[in-house]
């Protein structure tokens, strides 16, 4: 408790968030030195590993020492959330310490950024810091010698720091920022080979697509301003608590109820992290960005970026009502079950794994909706690391074969074991086999997909279905491509010659992740959460939108023979996957190529990914098209012509001031100076420089003058 | 019978004007100095004249103040001639010349 009564957390926070962009900075602008050319991994990386200790440092005290509250009685649920934005005592604020700098103050408005440091914090930062150092520390080995090799690691840096920022922020609009940060790094480095065709297109297509979320992100986002005057998540809690006990109203805003300003705003707050998580129908700009190196596949578009939507969604819980949580559910449903399905018939490896990663986000945002907080939180954190595992194997993979098409690899076992046993340790951890990370996660989930559907009507019962049928296909579909990749004779015999293990720059990180995929969990003997289970430490905070609303969801408690009927029907699921696995791919019968005559509508369904982005192409993309070139016939017709018609205008005004200056200003000039001129040539014969003529001169003038003195007087 | 005193400022007139007529027209140096003796000696003939009919001693005047005038003019009238002859020598040591005309260096 010492550490988190002073500021030592906020120093070692900011340490974490400020390394990485000094670490940015440093290759930004060293980039042409010798140094930064061939060493650019070395500050990056000093930078993370640094980052990296700190986290630690603050996981260790916020919740390996931390003690859960005593539970009330055994079977009964836990005592009031733990760590969670409603107990002040397990969270560290900067504001509490002065750390908070305020960004906007005008008036009303106030924004202050500032830290908040709970469970949910400490374990997003772990996860983080952990991948992205490992992965920093394996493209030293799979960019060296690219041609922006500096470049890439200050992008990763950049990266590093945005997604931590993003995790510590306290405030929605900075959230915000941080949250368009990682995506313009993500478009970054998707774009990263731009000399190639695919990487240009692909990182504008993600891009484009988190646009569609984000506008709906920054409308809910100005909907939470307008009902609650403030953008910090401690205080809008508060304030949305003060409305749940009846002590506070909200500001009318359309002669909308409370209870439907709150989904709305919901709504619109949702459709950021399902444009980021990659939700369908938003989910297709994640498998074109594997046009990037795998890298950073592995980092952004597995393990941390994507999973920012969930994380997100679980940082304002509270926020949603019962109906944004059921929306959230089903699109989590569909989203596990389309990309799970379309992984079953994909030829590149990448996208196999891409496809599957947004199968798990629509799991975790399944797990979300049905209110399984803690599990979808939880299956968030175990992903991260067997997907991160998943990716980079495939890297190393591709790093070996030089393609990512499946069809043109195999056998590689032997001529890969490292890649190989790590690849299987991480996939069986996706599956969920059991005793592995993913196993608890994915189980968890499930219980709630099962309460969930007990305790309301029968749609309901949809979520647990696609849960637990879409085990099966999980494991059916990583099984596929292990097969492809590393069993059976190679396909390729000249690429298979060329393959060789990968550097130890790389399997170092494949050997970390793998083990951390089977430790990261407490079932080992390892004191690692002493006693405690990570579910413990995310306790969600209580429903305030929901009592809002006036009808909360009644969650029943996963009971132990509950949690014994999931794992026989997880096993069973699996094993039925692996049967089909071993019937097809083993002994042919039948093999792939009778499944695919039986069912060719559906492989075409499939092949063509549901026709997602012919869809697209046919709306979005061309109703952007005309809209654009209506635009440019406007801009060309009407705001051209103005423009040219001022200009015109402008130009006979000058060329008239120009004739008059011409002709009048010079001319009176002109006259002037030769009347001078005239002037000047007769004085000067006066000037004869003979002292008699000045003397007559002089004679002469004073003659006149007493002539006229004569005269006048 | 005695001339009056309109006579001499005839006289001297004259030669005022003959004097500035001889500086004017000559060429000669040596004509153009004795141009100049002529108008000092017509001042110097003023100045007796009024010496002689002028201010009347019961005024404060005394009629030696004109003659004086005279003398001086006399002497200086000397001084001068000494003076303009050694320039005439010094312009005829550069100009292989006493025309006047000549020396016209400070025009241009």
């Amino acid at each position: 408790m010492d550490f988190f009564d002073g500021s030592a957390p906020g120093w070692h926070a900011l340490a974490i968030l400020v390394l990485p962009l000094l670490g940015f900075a440093f290759n930004a602008f060293t980039c042409r030195t010798a140094f930064t050319r061939t060493r650019g991994h070395v500050v990056p990386l000093l930078a993370m590993g640094v980052a990296l200790y700190c986290s630690l440092a603050i996981f260790k005290h916020a919740v390996i020492d931390y003690e859960p509250p005593a539970r009330a009685a055994a079977g009964e649920q836990a005592a009031p959330a733990g760590g969670s934005l409603a107990d002040p005592r397990w969270r560290w604020s900067s504001r509490d310490h002065g750390m908070s700098a305020t960004v906007i103050d005008t008036g009303d408005l106030r924004v202050e950024a500032g830290i908040t440091i709970d469970h949910l914090t400490a374990t997003m930062l772990v996860v983080v810091t952990i991948v992205a150092f490992l992965v920093h520390l394996y493209s030293v080995g799979y960019m060296h010698g690219d041609l922006r090799f500096s470049r890439f690691f200050a992008f990763l840096q950049l990266f590093s720091f945005s997604m931590l920022g993003l995790i510590l922020t306290d405030n929605l609009l900075l959230l915000f920022c941080f949250w368009e940060l990682v995506g313009v790094c993500s478009y970054f480095l998707i774009g990263f080979w731009f000399e190639q065709e695919e990487p240009p297109k692909a990182s504008i297509k993600a891009f484009m697509t988190n646009r569609f979320g984000d506008v709906g992100f920054l409308i809910g986002i100005l909907i939470v301003g307008r009902l609650f005057g403030t953008f910090d998540l401690a205080e809008l809690y508060a304030r949305l608590q003060a409305v749940a006990e009846g002590s506070a109203q909200l500001p009318p805003l359309f002669g909308w109820s409370a209870g439907a300003l709150l989904t709305v705003a919901g709504l619109c707050l949702f459709l950021g992290p399902m444009a980021k998580s990659a939700q369908v129908p938003l989910h297709v700009w994640l498998p074109d960005a594997m046009a990037g190196p795998t890298p950073v596949s592995a980092l952004i578009h597995a393990a941390t970026m994507v999973a920012a939507g969930v994380y997100m969604v679980g940082r304002i819980y509270f926020f949603f009502t019962p109906a944004v949580l059921a929306v959230i559910a089903g699109i989590g449903a569909v989203t596990a079950l389309v990309a799970a399905s379309i992984g079953l018939v994909h030829h590149n490896i990448k996208k196999v794994l891409a496809y599957s990663t947004c199968s798990q986000l629509g799991y975790m945002m399944l797990a979300l909706g049905v209110g399984g907080y803690a599990a979808g939180l939880f299956h968030l954190y175990t992903h991260a690391f067997f997907k991160a595992c998943l990716f980079l194997g495939a890297g190393s993979v591709i790093h070996a074969v030089h393609t990512e098409d499946m069809r043109q690899m195999g056998g590689l076992r032997q001529k890969m074991p490292v890649t190989y046993r790590t690849f299987l340790v991480a996939t069986l951890a996706l599956a969920g086999v059991p005793f592995l990370s993913g196993a608890f996660s994915k189980e968890m989930i499930v219980e709630h997909a099962i309460l969930w559907g007990m305790h309301g009507n029968v749609a309901q019962w949809l979520p647990a279905l696609v849960a637990i049928f879409g085990g099966g296909l999980t494991f059916f579909y990583m099984l596929r491509l292990m097969y492809l990749t590393f069993y059976g004779a190679p396909r390729d015999p000249r690429r298979f010659e060329h393959a060789h293990e990968s550097p130890g720059t790389m399997t170092t990180p494949l050997v970390l992740l793998a083990v951390l995929s089977v430790v990261s969990v407490d079932w080992l003997p390892i004191p690692l959460f002493r006693g405690k289970t990570m579910p413990e430490l995310l306790q969600p905070p209580p429903a305030l939108a929901s009592i809002v609303t006036g009808h909360a969801p009644e969650h029943g408690h996963a009971g132990l023979l509950l949690a014994f009927v999931v794992l026989v029907i997880s096993v069973a699921v699996l094993l039925a996957g692996y049967t089909l696995y071993t019937r097809t791919y083993k002994r042919r019968e039948p093999g792939p190529e009778a499944w695919v005559a039986r069912f060719a509508r559906t492989h075409r369904v499939l092949t063509n990914l549901y026709w997602f982005d012919e869809f697209y192409q046919a709306t979005v993309v061309r109703l952007g098209s005309a809209a654009s070139r209506a635009f440019t016939t406007f801009d060309v017709r009407a705001i051209d012509a103005a423009v040219n018609g001022v200009g015109r205008t402008g130009e006979a005004f000058a060329w008239f001031w120009g004739a008059f200056d011409r002709v009048v200003i010079d001319g009176l000039v002109n006259v002037w100076w030769h009347l001078s001129h005239a002037v000047s040539r007769m004085l000067r014969r006066i000037q004869t420089g003979n002292l008699q003529d000045y003397l007559a001169f002089a004679v002469g003038g004073m003659a006149l003058v007493t002539l006229m003195f004569l005269f006048l007087s | 019978m005695e001339p009056r005193l309109a006579a001499y400022f005839f006289v001297s007139a004259a030669m005022f004007l003959l004097g500035v007529f001889t500086m004017v027209s000559r060429r000669n140096a040596i004509y153009v100095l004795m141009g100049a003796e002529l108008i000092l000696n017509a001042a110097a003939l003023n100045f007796v004249a009024f010496a002689r009919f002028g201010q009347p001693a019961a005024l404060g005047g005394s009629p030696i103040d004109g003659q004086m005038f005279a003398i001086f003019i006399v002497i200086l009238a000397a001084a001068e001639a000494a003076v303009a002859l050694g320039i005439v020598l010094q312009l005829f040591q550069h100009f292989p010349s006493i025309d006047v005309t000549k020396p016209d260096r400070l025009s241009d």
